[in-house]
């Protein structure tokens, strides 16, 4: 043991050595994804959108959880991703899948990068407002850039060749997408567990919660942000370069405030500035949405405002959160009985 | 040449007197209370409804419609500000969206159940329908009426603001919230009234704009981002700042569609991004 060794008595310094290390229902998610693949193979076009919505619900949830950068405008990396892939494979520079979404995830971070740059010295409404005029703005150079994005009617009919030589791609059948997007997945969110557990991860969540405070201790606040709000830009990416990629096609949709509100509530729903949120809202979301928007347009809407409005005046963690809530009630009821002599 | 620029200036100042009635409550709603209410185009949306069907169904007049509308409305969200709006003064800004996004879907399904999805044509009174003669220029008669009529509301909430015992309490609120109360302004009754009224303005801008912005329940969303360009343009809590970009963004789009009928909003959206960015605190607002 080193000097450091950390003071086992003390339950913070024992909860801050202790909060990145595995639990035992960590793999669970992971579990249940490839229970899917073999319980339901009729359904996995719906599998590979849940897959890749919960990727980006973890993006915005790097930037909005952890960082807390209010931001209305995630669809505009989502969207670069996308087209990037959509627009490398239909004017035949470059289609293998994996630099592919590299590429896409590049091209979404430079973005983030140079938007970041101008954006985050803002705060509060403004910040919001750039955030979203970002966003429109993309939206309006793709539907005029006709010649390269196809403007309106988007990129249709993006041919993705085998994976690794040997995996072929079918939009009807996507078993392959599915696998692959779900090993994405996985690296993308091991990566993000690792940042957030960082020093690095642990000073963005310092700078939500008191930037002033953060500013005063030297940490280098503005450089923070901007790195979060470009890893997470690229993985929006990374997420939208899987969209086209399972799709084979692009269009509007992928960089439209619809994409960019339906992200933030999936996220709220789950919880955000927590890992998981992002998997338990979009399930929630997308199992709802799956069988309620196309039966009762008007009554998941209408649902679904409830829901946000219940969400934000009581239960702000979401689905997680409240499970937190009831959990803790639960230990404290159960221990309530020892202590009392 | 004249007859072209006045034109495209009194249908571009006409338009922008629309924004300006709509968004003038939100940009002092805004500044007053910090509160990032995405819902104000929904209220615009449901007081153009209320002007809309009661002109219709009840065969009441223009104007008395009008005032339905702002008095409706004004209650209705008063109603929403104390029960709801009230909760959240102290919360993030995350909330603040989440929670006024949720209100605007709960208006869209409510107006599509109980009115339908189609659009609401506004019936305009016989007088104010065709043409004027202004000496240059033929123009429409209700886009003059809209010019008016904006000239007179910004004069009258600009006296109101500076020369009432009510608008001194609201500026003061505006700059010091803290020191306000403890001179003894009561706050809730100032946001309450403030809110109200600044949700029958919006009422009134959506049934005087129906008739070229259409009313159909998809209104609250599809407008919202141009509200919020203009407040935040404008800066928060300025009335003067609400009108003179409401002018300029109004004027803009539409000289902007008839020579760039593509490209026209990417160059608003641009001007925005960059305005924002050399002032944050938008024309007229006091950096804070």
């Amino acid at each position: 043991m080193s000097a450091a060794a950390p003071d086992h008595d003390n339950l913070g310094a024992r909860a801050l050595t202790q909060r990145h290390k595995l639990r035992w229902w960590e793999p669970l998610p992971w579990l249940l994804a490839l229970a899917f693949y073999f319980a339901f193979p009729r359904h996995l076009g719906f599998g590979t959108e849940l897959l890749i919505t919960v990727l980006f619900a973890i993006s915005l949830d790097l930037a909005l959880g952890y960082a807390g950068i209010v931001t209305l405008g995630h669809a505009a990396f989502f969207g670069a991703g996308a087209y990037t892939v959509g627009m490398l494979a239909h004017h035949g520079i470059w289609n293998e899948p994996i630099s592919s979404l590299l590429a896409a995830a590049v091209v979404a971070g430079a973005i983030g990068l140079a938007s970041g740059l101008v954006l985050l010295r803002t705060t509060g409404l403004t910040l919001l407002m750039l955030t979203l005029c970002t966003m429109a703005l993309l939206e309006e150079a793709a539907n005029l850039g006709h010649d390269w994005t196809g403007g309106f009617d988007g990129l249709t009919g993006i041919v993705i060749p085998p994976l690794f030589g040997a995996f072929e791609f079918n939009p009807l059948f996507p078993k392959v997408q599915y696998l692959y997007i779900l090993a994405v997945l996985l690296v993308c969110f091991v990566f993000v567990r690792t940042l957030v557990y960082s020093p690095f991860g642990e000073s963005l969540t310092g700078i939500r919660e008191n930037t002033l405070r953060m500013h005063a201790v030297g940490a280098p606040v503005r450089t923070r942000l901007i790195v979060c709000y470009t890893i997470s830009a690229a993985i929006a990416g990374i997420a939208g370069g899987l969209w086209a990629q399972a799709n084979a096609y692009v269009n509007l949709s992928t960089l439209g405030l619809d994409r960019a509100a339906t992200v933030l509530i999936i996220l709220v729903l789950g919880g955000y500035g927590r890992l998981y949120g992002a998997f338990v809202g979009a399930v929630a979301y997308m199992v709802l949405a799956h069988f309620l928007s196309k039966l009762y347009p008007t009554a998941w809407q209408l649902g679904l405002g409830l829901m946000l409005v219940i969400i934000a005046l009581f239960f702000r963690g979401g689905i997680l959160g409240m499970g937190d809530a009831i959990t803790g009630w639960l230990r404290r009821t159960r221990a309530a009985p020892k202590s009392s002599p | 040449m004249i007859e072209n620029i006045a034109s495209m200036l009194l249908g571009g100042m006409a338009a922008g007197m629309v924004l300006f009635i709509v968004s003038v409550g939100l940009s002092v709603t805004m500044g007053l209370m910090g509160f990032v209410n995405l819902a104000h185009g929904a209220f615009a949306m449901l007081g153009g409804y209320i002007i809309v069907l009661s002109m219709r169904n009840w065969g009441i007049g223009f104007t008395p419609a009008l005032a339905l509308g702002f008095v409706a409305t004004a209650a209705i969200s008063m109603v929403f500000e104390r029960l709801l709006y009230s909760r959240l003064y102290k919360a993030g800004e995350l909330d603040q969206v989440l929670f006024t996004i949720g209100l605007v879907f709960m208006f869209i399904a409510g107006l599509t159940v109980f009115v339908g999805p189609e659009n609401q044509p506004v019936p305009i009174p016989a007088e104010l329908r065709g043409q004027i003669n202004l000496g240059i220029v033929q123009y429409r008669t209700y886009s003059i009426f809209l010019i008016a009529a904006g000239i007179v509301i910004v004069v009258g909430l600009w006296l109101g603001f500076e020369r009432t015992r009510f608008g001194a309490q609201i500026r003061a609120a505006v700059d010091n919230r803290r020191m306000a109360e403890s001179l003894g302004i009561n706050i809730d009754r100032l946001f309450a009234i403030t809110f109200g009224f600044g949700s029958g303005m919006a009422a009134i801008g959506g049934g005087l704009g129906a008739e070229f912005l259409g009313l159909d329940p998809q209104y609250a969303l599809k407008y919202l981002v141009f509200f919020l360009i203009v407040v935040a343009v404008g800066g928060l809590g300025s009335i003067w700042g609400v009108f003179w970009a409401s002018v300029i963004i109004g004027v803009l789009d539409f000289v902007l569609k008839k020579y760039i009928p593509q490209g026209g909003t990417l160059f608003i959206y641009v001007l925005t991004i960059m305005l924002l960015l050399w002032r944050p605190q938008g024309l007229f607002g006091k950096p804070s």
